[in-house]
């Protein structure tokens, strides 16, 4: 989603939310990551700092507070955090580890072949259904290289473990990633 | 859970220092460990060797991507040696006779945030500073006062990839 995001080119405004659709937002995130993330939003997402949402082409959409990019949403789909900020908070979201081996191709970009995840060196402790945000580990690594959404579940990527199993959202050295806001 | 992790990232590449090697610049990033982080230097090639040994790539696979390996480094190399060429200006420009104020230019071409330089120089000064365009219509900042040798040292500290030689101190006197 992000290769070759330009924030310069690609940001076709932004706004400060009112504080109503502030509020609309952080119950929307706070309802799909679970209340265990309020704590977590109070820092992030303070209720007194202003919001600003960047609608950018191809219909994403950034939340940035205190020029920081917290969280993007494709169009009006679920709330991916960012991997500066899920490295800050790595429990937000269940992990899926990868062999060694596809590091360097999701760090290209591509997406998550089942055995990149069902071989010697990965790991999925977790069990999710198909379409799910998750955090892709690496063997060998303490932090997140990428986040994407599972095409099928943990459990059909273990038996049919061929094809696709995680599209790559946003991962380490994208555009995204090095992207910096200045308002 | 709350507790926000504080977590390095490779001054030279951005990411994380153990996905340095999976980047085109790897003895660059080994280098900036070593100068920033000496611990970290030592806990991650220690432990990466061993995996790297252990990785056995086909030879002819490791020719290929060791030459994709070397052009981009060139590539990046480049830029980096085109970035070093950029310079940056201290500028103390007189005001009034009494005042002063200092204007730093060119530390965007180091990849530095100038409205975050500016907060911080304000905050460090306790003065005014802000970011401005000039004649040139190119990005300034402007600190109110003669902090021309404190800002110097101040970019030595925060941005350690601006080479001391790239910065000019210089001085714009009223004519009389
Ligand atoms: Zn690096």
């Amino acid at each position: 989603m992000f290769k070759k995001f330009n924030i310069k080119e690609d940001v076709t405004g932004h706004t400060q939310v009112k504080s109503s659709v502030q509020r609309g937002i952080r119950a929307k995130i706070q309802d799909q990551f679970g209340d265990g993330v309020e704590g977590i939003l109070d820092v992030v997402l303070p209720k007194k700092t202003p919001m600003i949402l960047m609608k950018c082409h191809e219909h994403i959409n950034l939340i940035v507070v205190n020029n920081e990019i917290q969280f993007f949403q494709h169009f009006d789909g679920p709330y991916f955090p960012t991997l500066k900020l899920l490295h800050k908070y790595p429990n937000m979201l269940p992990r899926l580890q990868v062999d060694r081996g596809a590091i360097k191709f999701v760090i290209g970009g591509a997406n998550i072949m089942c055995p990149g995840l069902t071989s010697k060196g990965a790991k999925m402790d977790v069990s999710v259904p198909a379409d799910s945000i998750v955090a892709i580990t690496a063997e060998g690594k303490n932090e997140v290289l990428a986040i994407g959404k599972t095409k099928m579940s943990t459990d059909d990527i273990k038996k049919i473990n061929k094809g696709i199993g995680v599209d790559t959202v946003h991962y380490l050295g994208d555009s995204l990633w090095k992207t910096v806001v200045d308002l | 859970m709350t507790q926000a992790r504080e977590v390095l990232y490779c001054g030279f590449c951005s990411l994380p220092p153990e996905y340095c090697e999976f980047g085109p610049t790897l003895e660059k990033c080994k280098e900036w460990l070593k100068r920033n982080d000496r611990v970290a230097f030592q806990f991650l090639y220690n432990t990466l060797e061993d995996q790297l040994a252990s990785t056995s790539l086909g030879t002819e696979d490791k020719l290929e991507e060791d030459k994709k390996k070397a052009k981009e480094a060139a590539k990046i190399e480049r830029q980096l040696q085109k970035k070093m060429q950029s310079r940056v200006v201290i500028k103390r420009i007189e005001r009034t006779k009494k005042k002063c104020v200092t204007s730093v230019f060119g530390l965007e071409n180091f990849d530095v945030d100038l409205k975050k330089a500016a907060k911080l120089f304000a905050n460090k000064f306790a003065c005014g500073a802000s970011v401005t365009k000039n004649n040139q219509g190119n990005d300034e900042i402007v600190v109110q006062g003669d902090v021309s040798d404190e800002i110097f040292d101040m970019i030595m500290e925060q941005w350690p990839i601006v080479p001391e030689d790239n910065i000019d101190l210089v001085e714009d006197k009223k004519k009389k």
